[in-house]
């Protein structure tokens, strides 16, 4: 079903599941409520992976995407997972 | 007046959530204050009719007339509601597709929703879950069109087992059921049996809005001043759309009424349901696809609800996201090189009219009182602008005109609080805009200068980012009213802070036109000009000393250009590139001198060697400005560009310049030899296409042979042009003021030169040649399947000789296409624009650098992803490693390596993809 290959596309950023512990510290430091976050679809290709590999990953979970860029050098970002 | 304005400073309040629901006809009947049953509007005295449809209890339009209902003067009365009651009920056009939805997710025996308990359970739960995680409208939309699907989907009730049948809408507004028509009458049942349970996980709050209601029984109709009438000179009245409408709906709703009391035909019954059906439905909107427009009498359609909310003219484009403004001001626009780039000079009409307030205080109550003695038109003693009052507003919020008549009396009323309405005067800090306000250069602040005359004057520096020249444009100027507003102006929105673009990290600022042409000739090779010449191109310039004259010959001093134009510099300025007029000689590189001019070395902020043109000093592409921009700041920048300004509109002024046709005159000689080159070319493509014919032509790659003779002739035609320029081009040299302003970047390009002197070339359309027109030929003119050059739309003449009638039309066939290309592209960016205005314009970055929209949703963890500002970036490269190894190095090294130019190739090609062509084009305004 889903193909891990994906990962490896230069386009495809990097992906992390936050751990629970560490979401409250993440959401103080950026000011923000959980629904003030960008989403990512359940159905997200990339999560499908995710799920594949470390199981099934509940909706409202965060997910740390680290971009390598040019000019900023690394720029994380964060997303919920909401349903779809 | 209303209350002084203080009181509406500081409100600011946060709409949380907008609630919408359906009008129940309880609240229709309740909030109505007269039912209307009559169709005619006045009697034969010209007075309203009690219950019609201008019953003064829904208030009044007239002046002097009170309003039944609250007695309010025409001012006073908002206007109340009525309400029509319908002999039957009729579909609401606007929920047609919430019926659809319900009436197919329904049972039509029970009205319970068609899925089982745990289903409901289930959905309730993802739409509470979706709640807690910020979903919008959008993703609500999604869920509840998903529910309705699996709820149609089935084919037996589960509550009671009923089987369903399919129920379909026969657009607009009729639903059958497998053929059978379902009146608006058994709708409404059905729709009332739905219990409120089962509206949640249908996206429908019963609380407030009970699905029968979709369907009406009674139609409130709206107040008379929404829809007033108005009084032609003749005397009569005409009344507005939507009244029109009303009426219509009462007779019908008459004729439905009395037919159905006495008991007729059921077939007549339903033919005017479906007339009330009709009239109703084109009161909401007379624009709903299937059913022919209401018009008026003389054929124009009708103006119904949904019409006056919709579109660019629309109550929401027009009148709520656009407000007009006071304190404004309009005209046409005009040049000054006097006036510094930060200041715009306004007439004195203008500014006698335009005013800022200020506000009375212990400490300036003296200065208020002495400004309104002034009167309302002041002058000095030698006759020129003063700053006067036109109005005072007092405490309570009253205001006063100020006239020569009663201008002592006013002052001496004065008191702290009140506000003083003082007209315009120098230094005052204004909005200045031009449409179409593409960037946020579109709109900068600038300084007032009153000036006489009847049009708004800045400098030319300025109008590259308002895209203005003076061929009748008008702008537009605010005058700022608060003290937070001007303060925010001054520091952010100033023109000397905007020298920068956002857009390319470059100068949108710069010399134009002139400005290059003058400075070319100022500092062009070594140029001397006597010290009487001097001081001229140096008027109005501050400037410590008079260079060293580099000669004296009879008495005379001469000073050098260069040394002129050094004045203008930052004292510690260093600097090499090569200019505009650089030929790619590559002289530079091996460090010898070029023949030129065209490379340009600043050390310690003298300009040693080069030519100062466009790449200098240019809009979009001055390096020079960009620098000092860069490491000097915007006050040394807008100094910079007023010195250089004057400077070069002295200079040509000094020296004289004009151009006319015969700059493109060349000698005979030449002439035979284009002719000759042009003829090899014809001849050329003569060859081509017999090779063509006979079979031999090398087919390209991926091409077809027709396609491979197309490409074959064009670059044969091309290459014609391109040396019939070149063979031009060697009898116009830099002593030509067209070429001095081709080649140094003020005006046009040598390609124009070429046309012009040489010949114009191939036309294309599409960017291929020319065939359309006749069968097998463009013109009658030719043989029918000539491939040849001339049949195909080159021309060989060139602007100056003229071109014969084939080639004229051939080239107003290549002409046309310009025009279209233009016209499509403005509109097409125009709406690209304005939907990703919509979809950006309440985004902001707030302290913490993130980018979040109103609803303090994160659109970027960090601006841009870096947190850069891309004006603050020299063209679009982050690190421009070339510039520090030159500041560390020196200058030599960062030659040596070539950073600049290859491996960063993009720096000098980024700002090019400006305006090259695009302006002038439509002539005047």
């Amino acid at each position: 079903m889903s193909d891990a290959k994906i990962l490896l596309h230069h386009l495809v950023p990097e992906h992390q599941i936050v751990r629970k512990e560490e979401e409250e510290e993440i959401l103080r430091k950026l000011k923000a409520k959980k629904d003030e976050l960008p989403k990512i679809r359940k159905s997200d290709p990339v999560l499908r992976v995710l799920e594949s590999a470390y199981g099934t990953i509940e909706e409202g979970t965060l997910i740390r995407i680290l971009r390598e860029s040019e000019t900023a050098g690394m720029s994380v970002a964060y997303r919920v997972v909401v349903r779809g | 007046m209303r209350a002084p304005i203080i009181s509406m400073v500081g409100v600011l309040k946060r709409i949380s959530s907008i609630k919408f629901a359906l009008l129940s006809p309880d609240e229709i009947r309740r909030m109505s204050a007269i039912k209307v049953i009559t169709p005619d509007t006045y009697d034969e005295d010209g007075y309203p009719k009690e219950m019609g449809l201008v019953d003064p209890h829904m208030g009044v339009i007239e002046p002097g007339l009170r309003c039944k209902t609250c007695g309010g003067k025409v001012d006073e009365c908002p206007g109340h509601f009525g309400h029509i009651e319908l002999a039957l009920p009729v579909i609401h056009i606007g929920y047609v597709k919430e019926i659809k939805k319900l009436l197919q997710s329904t049972c039509s025996s029970c009205g319970r929703i068609m899925l089982t308990e745990d289903q409901i359970k289930e959905y309730n739960k993802i739409l509470k879950n979706l709640k807690d995680l910020g979903g919008d409208l959008s993703d609500l939309e999604h869920i509840t069109k998903e529910i309705v699907n699996d709820a149609a989907s089935r084919g037996i009730c589960p509550h009671c087992g009923a089987e369903q049948k399919k129920v379909v809408l026969d657009k607009p507004y009729t639903f059958r059921e497998e053929g059978h028509k379902l009146s608006p009458k058994e709708i409404r049942e059905r729709l009332e049996k739905i219990p409120d349970d089962d509206l949640i996980p249908l996206g429908i709050n019963p609380e407030v809005a009970r699905p029968e209601w979709m369907v009406l029984t009674v139609l409130p109709v709206p107040p008379v001043t929404v829809r007033p009438s108005i009084t032609l000179e003749s005397g009569d009245r005409s009344e507005d759309d939507l009244t029109h409408k009303l009426v219509d709906i009462l007779r019908i709703n008459q004729r439905v009424r009395e037919n159905r009391d006495s008991g007729s035909p059921q077939l007549i019954i339903e033919d005017l349901w479906e007339l009330l059906q009709y009239h109703i439905t084109t009161y909401f909107d007379n624009q709903t696809s299937g059913i022919p427009p209401a018009r008026h009498r003389s054929g124009r359609p009708l103006k119904t609800l949904v019409q006056r909310l919709k579109g660019k003219e629309g109550r929401f484009r027009s009148n709520l996201s656009g407000k007009r403004v006071n304190f404004s001001s309009r005209t046409v626009i005009s040049p000054d090189p006097y006036l510094s780039i930060n200041e715009v000079g306004v007439p004195i009409p203008a500014a006698r009219e335009l005013t800022v307030g200020l506000r009375v205080t212990p400490h300036n109550i003296e200065k208020a009182k002495e400004l309104v003695l002034r009167g309302n038109s002041p002058v000095d003693e030698e006759g020129r602008y003063l700053p006067g009052v036109n109005y005072i507003i007092r405490s309570d919020g009253r205001r006063i005109k100020v006239t020569e008549k009663n201008k002592e009396t006013v002052a001496e009323k004065i008191e702290t609080g009140y506000i003083v309405e003082r007209q315009l005067q120098d230094g005052d800090i204004v909005l200045f805009n031009r449409q179409p306000s593409l960037h946020r250069m579109s709109m900068m602040a600038h300084e007032v200068r009153i000036l006489p005359g009847k049009t708004f004057r800045f400098n030319l520096a300025v109008c590259p980012p308002y895209n203005a020249d003076f061929d009748g444009d008008e702008m537009n100027l605010h005058v700022l009213q608060s003290e937070e507003a001007r303060a925010e102006a001054r520091i952010i929105m100033r023109v000397q802070e905007n020298i920068l673009s956002p857009r390319f990290g470059g100068p949108v600022i710069g010399g134009i036109h002139d400005h290059i042409t003058g400075m070319f000739f100022l500092t062009h090779k070594d140029a001397k000009f006597t010290e009487e010449e001097t001081l001229r191109i140096l008027k109005g310039i501050e400037y410590d000393h008079l260079p060293e004259p580099v000669e004296e010959k009879d008495g005379v001093r001469y000073y050098l250009g260069k040394d002129i134009f050094s004045l203008a510099l930052p004292d510690d300025l260093n600097m090499s590139f090569r200019g505009s007029i650089c030929q790619k000689r590559g002289l530079c590189k091996l460090g010898k001198a070029c023949p030129d001019d065209a490379f340009v070395k600043i050390e310690d902020g003298r300009l040693i060697t080069g030519t100062i043109d466009e790449k200098a000093i240019g809009a979009f592409k001055g390096k020079i400005l960009d620098k000092i921009a860069r490491e000097y700041g915007p006050d040394t920048t807008r100094k910079f560009l007023d010195t250089i300004t004057m400077m070069s509109i002295g200079t040509i002024t000094v020296r004289g310049f004009s151009t006319g046709i015969a700059d493109e005159d060349i000698p005979e000689e030449a002439k035979r030899q284009i002719d000759e080159l042009l003829n090899k070319a014809v001849r050329k493509v003569e060859e081509l296409v017999r090779a063509y014919r006979e079979g031999t032509l090398e087919q390209m790659p991926g091409r077809s042979m027709e396609e491979s003779l197309e490409v074959n002739i064009m670059r044969e035609l091309g290459k014609a042009r391109d040396g019939a320029g070149e063979i031009a081009g060697r009898h116009l040299g830099l002593e030509n003021p067209a070429v001095v302003m081709a080649r140094s970047g003020a005006r046009a390009s040598m390609l124009n030169l070429s046309q012009m002197a040489g010949s114009i070339g191939q036309q294309a359309v599409r960017g291929e040649r020319l065939f359309r027109g006749y069968y097998q030929r463009t013109l009658p003119h030719f043989k029918r399947g000539d491939l040849g050059a001339e049949a195909h739309g080159f021309v060989r003449s060139s602007y100056k000789s003229g071109l014969n009638p084939t080639e004229y039309f051939f080239h107003s066939m290549g002409g046309r296409e310009g025009l279209v290309d233009t016209a499509v592209r403005t509109s097409r960016s125009g709406y690209m624009q304005r939907r990703l205005i919509n979809a950006l314009e309440d985004l902001k970055v707030v302290e913490d650098r993130s980018v979040r929209n109103t609803s303090n949703t994160i659109i970027q963890f960090t601006y841009g992803e870096d947190g850069a500002d891309p004006a603050k970036i020299p063209a679009g490269i982050a690190v421009d490693v070339g510039e520090v190894v030159s500041d560390i190095l020196g200058e030599e090294y960062s030659d040596e390596l070539d950073i600049k130019e290859s491996s960063f190739g993009t720096k000098d090609e980024a700002p090019e993809i400006e305006m090259d062509d695009l302006d002038e084009e439509g002539g005047d305004e």
